[in-house]
């Protein structure tokens, strides 16, 4: 066979790009079920249901720690102290700016739920410890105030807010 | 050298062989008849030590694996039962669990010494970017092997080492949450992580037939650094290499035994000792030692990205080596400057190792973050100016000069 070279578009060059065409689009659509295997499964999402918290056995100043998505909620019970101390941080001290108010539910000041994650990189911080007595992350030093508020160290945001609303005056529904 | 004999069967059965695969022929001239420079020193021996281990790693993984079971409320306690009651199981897993330290430290010792002979200069780049990426296949595959262990330590490391990947802006939390198949590191981690510990140790053997198919397209480097002349410069595979390579194994061996007969608790974390807790992170987390140079480095920098950045560029920057060194000059021997600079690299890998075991807090920050600068200095600052600016000393004419003096 010889072959003919030409400037000239061919019906040739229109099959050749067709099947890479069709090839390509093949292997990506494979792909998509490949990929996505590896994410949540439908019994881990099923599992990830909202739940109910009591409040009322927690004291005053206690901090409790309860699991939601396999994610670790702390629930705080903040003292007047505590509140007072998380309240009057001036806004520009703050790596992360947020005041207090926008930290909890308005008329719960005293309750704080917040997801016990490290922003860092996902360690559990340890409660009542720190220079700002909120939390203290033991992997790599970052340290929350009672508002759960980054202050100090490498972490670079706020321990995050996980989705709740008060079903009575002392009980959360988280999810 | 005088042994380019080409490979011709004896017996007719062989003959038969060789002309429908000739791979008879095929490993004669790549390990008997292969011209090594005259010059290597036991630091070339470290190649040929590397690829027994991982052989030893995949012989004791395949065999640990027979008696593993990774789920979430199995999988310690598999661990334990393999320890304590599977037949040699103790002697198995140590040797394999030691046998990832033995592989890293010599896998060190190897790149130090192309580092320090200039072995990825021209026309060796490829051969070491190969290497580069044996290396990052070795991390990967040591990571995901010590999470299946699934004790404190193991689940997190996981934690930590996952979410690096959060750092990467926009798609970072969606990234991490594929890569755990849940909310957090859980059962789908653990499989996926066994799946993929059993896969990749296989990806790195064929990562080394090409790296070894590269290595004998360019020829080895030696150690000084200029390409053999004539057969006087070269003496053949076998028996030379392979009987200095066995031995180099054989005496690498007895540290290897030693830690696993002697001192086996010696490297192992304690806390891993602990069953897995989702609820509660030790007080300190302290990776593995062949990761806490890195560990140091992502410690040093105070905000989450760059830290993450900083990590997996240390180990980026060695795949454009070959580029940022801009000397032609090749063996540390002839260049007085880098010498010293190549040392002073050496102390600070070593300093940072060290630092990675300490909290993260006063002098420890300032001297990682120093070390870190200087880490990255070498390769940046230092390499590409020294090409310019060192005066280096006279290259010998030929191999066997440099061996022999001016005699030969």
């Amino acid at each position: 066979m010889t072959t003919v070279s030409s400037a000239e578009h061919t019906r040739r060059d229109f099959l050749y790009i067709a099947t890479a065409a069709v090839g390509a689009v093949g292997a990506a659509a494979v792909l998509v079920p490949l990929v996505a295997q590896m994410n949540p499964d439908a019994s881990t999402i099923a599992a990830g249901a909202p739940i109910e918290v009591d409040l009322a056995p927690i004291a005053d100043g206690q901090i409790i720690k309860v699991f939601w998505r396999s994610k670790p909620i702390f629930i705080s019970h903040r003292s007047k102290a505590e509140i007072a101390a998380a309240q009057k941080v001036a806004l520009n001290e703050l790596p992360d700016p947020e005041p207090d108010a926008d930290r909890v539910k308005q008329g719960h000041d005293q309750w704080l739920v917040v997801i016990g994650i490290c922003t860092h990189l996902g360690c559990i911080p340890l409660a009542h410890q720190g220079e700002y007595d909120g939390w203290f992350c033991p992997c790599h030093g970052s340290q929350y105030d009672t508002a759960g508020r980054i202050r100090k160290g490498p972490a670079p945001k706020n321990l995050p807010l996980p989705p709740y609303k008060f079903v009575s005056d002392t009980k959360i529904q988280i999810g | 050298m005088s042994g380019n004999s080409t490979y011709q069967p004896q017996s007719k059965v062989l003959q038969w062989f060789e002309k429908r695969l000739p791979i008879g022929g095929l490993m004669h001239s790549s390990f008997v008849a292969y011209p090594t420079p005259r010059n290597l020193n036991y630091w070339w021996t470290f190649g040929g030590i590397l690829s027994f281990m991982l052989g030893v790693q995949i012989i004791t993984g395949i065999v640990l694996a027979m008696h593993y079971t990774p789920h979430v409320d199995l999988a310690f306690k598999s661990v334990e039962t393999i320890m304590r009651d599977v037949n040699f199981g103790w002697l198995i897993r140590y040797s394999h669990a030691y046998g990832a330290s033995m592989f890293f430290f010599a896998v060190y010792i190897h790149m130090f010494r192309g580092l320090y002979y200039g072995s990825y200069k021209e026309p060796r780049e490829v051969l070491w970017i190969l290497g580069v990426i044996i290396y990052l296949l070795m991390m990967a595959t040591g990571f995901m092997g010590y999470v299946l262990v699934w004790g404190q330590m193991s689940f997190w490391a996981a934690t930590v080492i996952t979410n690096l990947f959060s750092a990467i802006p926009g798609i970072g939390e969606t990234l991490v949450a594929w890569l755990w198949g849940g909310y957090a590191v859980g059962n789908p981690t653990l499989n996926r992580f066994f799946s993929l510990h059993y896969l990749l140790p296989f990806v790195i053997a064929g990562v080394v037939i090409l790296h070894v198919w590269a290595l004998h397209v360019c020829g080895q480097n030696n150690p000084a650094g200029i390409e053999p002349k004539s057969d006087k410069d070269s003496v053949p595979f076998t028996p030379f290499a392979t009987s200095k390579d066995a031995f180099g194994i054989a005496c690498f061996l007895i540290l290897y035994a030693w830690f696993v007969f002697y001192i086996p608790g010696y490297l192992l974390n304690g806390d891993n000792y602990i069953p897995a807790n989702p609820s509660v992170t030790p007080a300190e987390i302290v990776p593995e030692w062949y990761y806490l140079p890195f560990y140091a480095i992502l410690r040093s920098i105070p905000n989450k990205l760059m830290g993450v950045m900083a990590l997996f560029g240390s180990i980026g920057i060695l795949a454009f080596l070959p580029w940022l060194d801009t000397s032609r000059v090749r063996s540390a021997r002839y260049r007085p400057v880098f010498r010293q600079f190549f040392w002073l690299f050496v102390i600070a890998c070593i300093g940072l190792g060290w630092l990675g075991t300490k909290p993260p807090e006063g002098v420890y920050v300032v001297l990682s973050r120093l070390l870190t600068f200087y880490y990255f200095a070498f390769f940046i600052i230092v390499l590409p100016l020294l090409g310019i600016f060192e005066k280096t000393k006279p290259l010998p004419n030929s191999i066997s000069e440099s061996v022999l003096g001016a005699k030969a």
